[in-house]
């Protein structure tokens, strides 16, 4: 069973457990899913500065905290305890694509040639880690969610504007990835 | 179930009863399952996105599509058998209300996710697996949304 659960796991298992945290959440506890909200309510809790997106009661929605509290314990166990050694099954097309703009290490996860504290002062780490989370951070709020938020809970929930939302957050990633990363890792590899 | 027209956030508490700190572990639990399948379906892997971005790979819209259609049923489910929550409660979902922010903003996050190779749920588990530089994503991205707060008035919605 164990060694079972070990391998990768296909999509459609994936995506089943997904979609069943909309309909648990409501039941156990009429929470809405979403995942962008914790960044609010943690600037809500740890820098307010009388700014009025940040003045609501985030006590009240501590539950959100926990949730990610509890993903981020979920990304350990399933990588220390349920982990396998084999090396990530990339299509290689994609390889082949990353390999021409610079990525050559495919051996795990995230590319660690980028992913790593070395990079942190550096203009990869500029890119990668501050101007990429500043972006994220900054998007989600601004459309009022993000994948969860508005590509789950919403749709699922039928609602136009998550529609819009989810259109627009695949166009941008097309365009980062198309035109945006090869500038970025022209740079960078100077 | 009902609709609430005019949500507190985008992934409101909608219970009337007021849950104690033991009671909200429940969540975190929902969570730590929630962040074992992110990282043993791959979701959280850069390469993934990569992949989804290049239309090389049918895995990530698998996972998506998988989800919205198991939870549109779920929602379906719900309503025609008006079920409630485990303490009686009438379900309610949040009304995701439409401005230009949806436009601008989800944009502006697309461009993010496909640096990053994270929406904000992978940022989590992809530091529970051991990547901690992404760390200083997450404080980059805490620091995103406290502009845009500083920023709401000034920017078209």
């Amino acid at each position: 069973m164990l060694e079972f659960v070990k391998q990768p796991w296909h999509w459609s298992i994936a995506g089943l457990f997904i979609g069943l945290t909309v309909p648990v959440l409501l039941i156990i506890g009429n929470k809405n899913f979403g995942i962008s909200s914790s960044l609010r309510h943690l600037c809500a809790a740890c820098i307010p500065a009388n700014i009025p997106l940040f003045k609501y009661n985030w006590k009240n929605e501590m539950w959100n905290l926990f949730f990610v509290v509890g993903v981020f314990l979920g990304g350990f166990m399933g990588t220390f305890w349920l982990g396998n050694d084999a090396d990530i099954q990339i299509v290689q097309s994609t390889i082949d694509d990353l390999r021409v703009l610079g990525v050559s290490d495919f051996s795990s996860l995230m590319p660690v040639d980028i992913f790593s504290f070395e990079n942190l002062f550096t203009l990869k780490g500029l890119f990668f880690f501050v101007i990429g989370g500043f972006l994220v951070g900054f998007g989600t709020r601004y459309a009022g969610g993000c994948t969860s938020g508005h590509s789950i809970m919403g749709l699922a929930s039928l609602q136009w504007p998550s529609l819009v939302a989810t259109i627009f957050f695949m166009l941008g990633g097309f365009a980062m990835t198309h035109f945006g990363l090869p500038l970025i890792f022209n740079l960078i590899n100077k | 179930m009902i609709e609430d027209k005019n949500p507190v956030c985008d992934a409101p508490n909608e219970s009337k009863q007021k849950e104690s700190f033991f009671a909200d572990t429940k969540y975190l639990v929902v969570g730590a399952l929630f962040g074992i399948v992110f990282v043993k379906a791959e979701i959280i892997s850069w390469f993934r996105i990569q992949e989804m971005f290049r239309m090389q790979s049918f895995h990530m819209y698998g996972v998506i599509g998988t989800a919205v259609v198991v939870g549109m049923i779920s929602l379906l489910i719900i309503k025609k058998f008006n079920i409630k929550t485990l303490n009686g409660e009438e379900i309610v979902i949040a009304k995701k209300p439409f401005s230009k922010g949806v436009i601008y903003g989800g944009f502006m996050f697309g461009l993010g996710w496909a640096i990053t190779g994270a929406c904000p749920g992978p940022l989590f588990a992809q530091i529970g697996s051991g990547y901690l530089v992404v760390i200083i994503t997450f404080l980059s991205a805490m620091a995103g949304t406290w502009t845009y707060g500083l920023l709401q008035k000034k920017l078209p919605h």
